[in-house]
């Protein structure tokens, strides 16, 4: 499991990129990454095109994200996930939190 | 605990000069020091003084160190004592062998005192963590204790035993943060609670209580499922830090209905079993979990089934769905959905169980799995639910009257309910009757809102469609309600013995014909809906339609009579 950064295409948008699987061992490494980002950083791309597996404590850090970058407003897209991380932010229906794409 | 220096060291060595060298050694360094001449007499000289550090030689006669060593080791259990060997072998084949007896270091003959001493300083320090670490443990084993005490007095055991419900959960699923809870309506129905809460531990456990309470209480009173839901959801929204939230299912089974309520969030599909054409209907997940949305953007949707005897719904953690096999594969809801296939209802549980832990075997944790199910039966089976009757003033309130008008802003979001039913077992006669006079209640009242005000008409409930569709418009025709009442008047005196209770509800909606209605009565009723009014006269003494048809009064008389 890794969890890195990269600028987005715009300077206030991140991506942030998830290998292997998402779980609670990840929690400090995630939660480091956008608190130490610039505080211009309002949209956020979480991409997990490398990402195998989440569990529930990963949906409650995704929750800790949205409330750090503002909550109802805001503004953070999922990109990319396999059919059973598909499958499990379709049951927990993140769609409504998270733009899924 | 033994300070760093004053321990009590073993010196286990066959020749008799290389004892008395490190002897010396260690008594330098402040420490007590116990002598063997080979390995049989090292086990007893541990059992006798349980010695903090031994300095074991490999090569013995009557016992060999590595014998020994594992000797010690399965003796000492969860105690860590370190056991270094002092050896004149070199090769490395000989050295892992001491490790792999469950040595902890070795040092090579002719060894250098200064690191003999540095390591058995170093040793000493990792027991004094090692014992540190099991006291933790141990507290925290204890607290888990006690914690998992107060859990299971809050949470009790509701009517999980009920011969109709079957359920799987570890003992200790609370620290693993599921849940399942069972508790019967003041009218008999039946409802079930399966939750799985983020993370594990205490974190995990506690919101497991304040749910449980309000879960239970709620329910008892004749709370709406959407009720309880939204009342948990807003003590979860509050109480839990932001990543902490509970993944659910609730289901209703309402026993004279024969139907089936129904929200999920988060939990994998429910899958209600139809018994007698063995297909599976999957009621889908299609709310956030409880304790993500803030209280006012919290909108439990609750879906309608209809239910024959029988039938069985189940309800799972996704445990089941993600048991690994050896090879990391998951259990998988294709091969879930195969059990059901052709199988009968009854043996599903125990089928469901089996497979699963006959395909993660050798994995080792299929303990985590909670599973739920409940099969539809006629209230006779379960009897009616006993509540507290120990509660209020003797004889309460006798001779009252009071009325309550509904307007549509209040049909539309309020139970008046459990309030009414509140109101009425002030009544001390009247208590142990809660039962009945929520059914009884509950039957007017639907009857008044639904085929009333907004003028359904229960014929459509006949089929499995019908069934569907009347809900739907319930729904809709509900939400758009502009005008439009239902009006409460109850009643209580007094009489020679016990006393009468009148319930009269009047509706805006355009009555029916009920003369009309009550020639044709005798036809025996087949369909899903229909059967409220049957019920409601067989509950009261009395029972009498008037005006147009869109007022009913009821009377309930106590005591009982026994043959009732």
């Amino acid at each position: 499991m890794s969890v890195s950064a990269i600028a987005g295409d715009k300077n206030n948008e991140m991506t942030i990129r998830i290998t292997g699987r998402f779980d609670f061992s990840s929690h400090q490494e995630f939660r480091q990454i956008y608190e130490n980002a610039s505080p211009d950083i309002k949209h956020y791309v979480i991409d997990m095109s490398e990402t195998t597996y989440l569990d529930s404590s990963a949906l409650g850090m995704l929750l800790l994200l949205r409330d750090h970058a503002g909550g109802d407003n805001a503004d953070i897209r999922i990109r990319h996930c396999n059919e059973d991380v598909k499958k499990i932010l379709t049951i927990s229906n993140f769609g409504q939190l998270f733009k899924i794409e | 605990m033994n300070s760093v220096t004053d321990l009590k060291i073993l010196v286990a060595d066959d020749n008799r000069s290389d004892r008395m060298i490190l002897k010396a050694i260690v008594r330098r360094e402040g420490h007590q020091v116990i002598e063997a001449e080979n390995g049989h007499e090292a086990v007893t000289m541990y059992d006798q003084f349980q010695p903090d550090i031994i300095l074991m030689d490999a090569l013995m006669p009557v016992m060999n160190g590595l014998e020994a060593t594992r000797l010690i080791k399965s003796r000492a259990g969860g105690e860590l004592i370190p056991i270094i060997f002092l050896t004149s072998l070199q090769d490395a084949h000989s050295l892992a062998e001491c490790l792999e007896s469950g040595g902890d270091d070795f040092m090579s003959k002719p060894y250098s005192q200064v690191i003999l001493k540095a390591k058995i300083k170093a040793f000493s320090r990792m027991r004094v963590m090692h014992a540190q670490l099991e006291a933790h443990n141990k507290q925290m084993v204890l607290e888990q204790q006690v914690a998992k005490a107060v859990f299971d007095n809050v949470a009790h055991s509701g009517c999980l035993d009920l011969p109709n419900i079957r359920y799987s959960l570890s003992p200790m699923a609370v620290f693993n943060g599921d849940t399942v809870l069972a508790e019967r309506k003041p009218d008999g129905s039946l409802v079930l609670f399966l939750g799985d809460f983020t993370g594990h531990g205490l974190p995990a456990a506690i919101g497991a209580m304040p749910l449980a309470e309000i879960f239970y209480g709620m329910v008892a009173k004749g709370f709406s499922i959407e009720e309880v839901l939204r009342e948990v959801n807003s003590r979860l929204y509050s109480i839990l830090p932001t990543e902490v939230f509970c993944c659910a299912a609730m289901v209703e089974l309402n026993l004279y209905g024969k139907s089936l309520r129904a929200w999920v969030g988060g939990v994998p599909d429910l899958y209600l079993h139809q018994q007698q054409s063995s297909q599976i209907q999957k009621i889908r997940s299609d709310s956030l979990p409880l304790g993500v949305l803030e209280p006012h953007a919290f909108n439990p949707r609750v879906t309608e089934w209809p239910m024959a005897n029988g039938d069985r719904i189940f309800l799972w953690s996704d445990g089941i769905v993600e048991a690994e096999n050896t090879e990391g594969e998951f259990f998988g809801e294709p091969r879930l959905e195969a059990l059901f296939n052709g199988t009968d209802s009854e043996a599903l549980f125990d089928l469901i169980l089996f497979e699963v832990e006959r395909f993660s075997s050798g994995v080792g944790h299929s303990d985590d799995i909670t599973l739920l199910t409940a099969a539809m039966v006629d209230i006779e089976t379960l009897g009616m639910p006993r509540f507290d009757a120990s509660r209020g003033a003797i004889g309460g309130p006798l001779d009252w009257r009071m009325s309550l008008e509904l307007g549509p802003q209040s049909l539309k979001a309020f139970n008046p309910l459990p309030m009414i039913l509140n109101t009425l077992v002030e009544v001390e006669g009247l208590r142990s009757h809660s039962g009945e006079l929520y059914t009884l209640i509950s039957e007017l009242y639907s009857n008044a809102l639904e085929h009333g005000v907004l003028r359904l008409d229960s014929k459509q409930k006949a089929s499995a469609d019908g069934f569907a569709r009347y809900y739907n418009q319930r729904e809709q025709r509900l939400s758009a309600l502009e005008s439009g009442q239902v009006t409460f008047r109850l009643g209580h005196s007094p009489e020679a013995e016990g006393g009468r209770l009148t319930i009269e509800l009047e509706d805006s909606g355009p009555g029916f014909d009920y003369a009309k209605a009550n020639r044709s009565a005798d036809t025996p009723s087949v369909h899903y809906g229909g059967r409220g009014m049957a019920l409601v006269e067989k509950l009261c003494d009395q029972l009498q339609y008037e005006g147009k048809g869109n007022r009913v009064t009821a009377v309930f008389r106590w005591p009982r009579l026994e043959s009732r």
